[in-house]
């Protein structure tokens, strides 16, 4: 039998059920695992294990008194940037180091009333703004395939942990592509859902319009399951959907005679790596023997996407993190000030990183007098035809496929010295962002280094059933999901 | 057609690095006038593109005005924070209240 670190969701949860193991058992083996590999990773900003090991005790009690729930006595990682009542958020940047949030985000209420014993939070890119973990204040991830190269980001610290066998999945959020660009790079599986399929309230805000929490996870029985417990409407989020959660596990059916698989050409552009390409098209050929149909779609305006989200995210960042002023909470700068204003902009200057004031000045650019019409909102009006785009195929397709990422993971330190090229790792997760549809990226291979290639489906608004149906087809036909890295110190 | 961004001048950043209460040296000004002026450049790509007929995305949901009665709700933990809660994190507080440095 495989170590219990390395097992599925739903394979524990029968063992569980069966009461073979407890969660006292699988939680300590986990935070065994951290111990041996996170030292090297460096996944995890803040562990929690005495915590962790009494939350997993109190669901082997009421598991004892016969009493079940969706994820009762799984141990997750949560991302940094989503807030934990307790324990230290710092959405990676030293603007919140030691901030202690008085409530749990919806999501985390929901997981822990699924019964999720939580182990820690993950490494992010400051504020979530990065492709590659490596903008994190405190240190940079390492990718559990090869120690020398980038898990992705922003979520990487989620991606790796889930790869590496330090969590059972783990929560990330994807505002461009943040959840599914690190686990293709990571080889597990990451969902984005519809935006305002699941709330925002209690997650540190990047751009309000785009961001979505979903889970990482190492097969798509286990993304449904735990995106079954996050999505839903709330109360204190107006932006999240009224409409009922489907039972996503009875939607994973291997059958997908029929279904409509649009190909958009803009995906399979120059710059793809040739292995990327090869891989992703062979996954299509699966979906072909599986009886499916492939379509030509044609998403024009693709090559905008990058442009516009890299107004339309900043400006929305320049206004949300504006409420980092050193009075309420987080760092202050030192010293004597002339004015408030000073003691504003000397806390902002040293508190936020490089990356994030890029962002915030960008955003205040395209924001501001004179230049609002020609930046922010003709990224607006882009926007309107990028989503028109998907509207379009989505008559002539069920769902739309192509690579998650244009290459598989680059080295630490390889793409730092010039944002626009970081910023071209997203390029193939921006546009179903921006458009508010949903996507999941799932294993289909390995390239020529033995890295991990991501395949991403995406779905019209609300229509994760039909990708989760799609991609748990795909995986039954395969065998890549079952792959675990061997991690070498 | 290749539409070019004006590029940014260290009198810009420093007027947009002053709107977004942003303290910068001269070194990150002169960094982040390139830097910024590579990505508008980028951008300008957009101006390729005739939208003038086109609607700006408000919203990619469908919109609707929620309304609910103003009471306190036990749907929603967390709405108000006792005050302790409130000021459980600040750098420095005092009598209920922030407190934030003397000016002069």
């Amino acid at each position: 039998m495989s170590d219990l670190y390395d097992l599925t969701i739903h394979e524990i949860l029968d063992t569980l059920r069966r009461g073979d193991i407890t969660s006292v058992a699988l939680t300590q083996a986990v935070l065994d695992r951290i111990l041996a590999v996170d030292n090297v990773l460096q996944a995890y900003l803040t562990l929690t294990p005495e915590a962790a090991l009494e939350q997993a005790e109190a669901t082997d009690v009421l598991r004892a008194a016969g009493k079940d729930a969706p994820l009762l006595g799984i141990p997750i990682a949560l991302k940094d940037n989503i807030s934990t009542q307790g324990i230290e958020t710092t959405a990676g940047s030293k603007i919140l180091e030691g901030y202690v949030p008085p409530f749990d985000a919806t999501i985390v209420r929901k997981l822990k009333a699924a019964g999720a014993v939580i182990l820690g939070k993950t490494n992010l890119d400051e504020f979530a703004m990065g492709s590659s973990t490596e903008n994190s204040a405190f240190f940079p991830t390492r990718n559990p395939w090869d120690v020398t190269r980038v898990p992705g980001g922003s979520s990487g610290g989620s991606a790796a942990a889930v790869a590496a066998g330090e969590a059972l999945a783990a929560v990330g959020t994807d505002t461009g592509g943040s959840v599914r660009q690190p686990a293709a790079l990571c080889g597990v599986v990451g969902v984005r859902p519809t935006y305002g399929r699941c709330s925002r309230y209690g997650l540190v805000a990047f751009a309000s319009s785009l961001d979505q929490p979903g889970p990482l996870t190492r097969d798509v029985t286990d993304a449904a399951l735990l995106l079954q417990a996050m999505a839903g409407h709330d109360p204190q989020d107006g932006t999240t959907w009224p409409e009922p959660v489907p039972d996503y596990g009875a939607a994973l059916s291997p059958n997908v005679r029929g279904l409509r698989i649009g190909v958009p050409r803009e995906y399979f552009a120059e710059g793809l790596q040739p292995d990327v390409e090869r891989l992703v098209r062979e996954a299509l050929q699966v979906f072909v023997e599986l009886g499916a149909e492939l379509v030509d779609v044609h998403l024009p305006h693709t090559d905008y996407a990058l442009s516009t989200y890299y107004l339309v995210a900043p400006a929305e960042a320049s206004a949300n993190l504006a409420r980092y002023d050193g009075v309420r909470y987080g760092y202050r700068a030192e010293g004597h000030f002339e004015t408030i204003g000073d003691l504003y902009a000397q806390t902002r200057g040293a508190g936020f990183g490089p990356e994030v004031l890029r962002r915030i000045m960008l955003g205040t650019y395209a924001l501001s007098a004179g230049y609002y019409d020609a930046y922010y909102l003709k990224a607006q009006k882009v926007r309107t035809l990028i989503k028109g785009d998907f509207d379009a195929a989505f008559a002539d397709a069920d769902l739309i496929a192509g690579p998650t990422s244009p290459v598989t993971a680059f080295r630490l330190g390889e793409r730092t010295a010039d944002p626009l090229q970081m910023y071209l790792a997203d390029i193939f997760t921006l546009s179903q962002a921006l458009a508010g549809i949903p996507a999941i990226s799932l294993p289909c291979g390995f390239d020529a280094d033995n890295l991990p290639v991501g395949l991403q489906l995406a779905a019209p608004a609300l229509q994760e059933a039909r990708m989760f149906h799609a991609a748990f087809a795909y995986e039954q036909a395969t065998s890549w999901h079952k792959r675990r890295p061997r991690i070498a110190f | 057609m290749m539409t070019k961004a004006k590029k940014l001048t260290r009198e810009d950043v420093a007027h947009i690095a002053a709107l977004a209460h942003i303290a910068l040296g001269e070194a990150e000004l002169a960094l982040y006038q390139e830097q910024l002026s590579a990505i508008l450049d980028h951008a300008a790509q957009l101006q390729e593109l005739d939208t003038d007929a086109i609607p700006p995305t408000e919203s990619v949901l469908p919109l609707r005005t929620i309304l609910r009665d103003d009471v306190p709700s036990d749907d929603a933990p967390g709405l108000t924070l006792p005050v302790e809660d409130a000021l459980a994190n600040a750098p420095a507080a005092r009598d209920d209240c922030f407190v934030v440095p003397p000016v002069r």
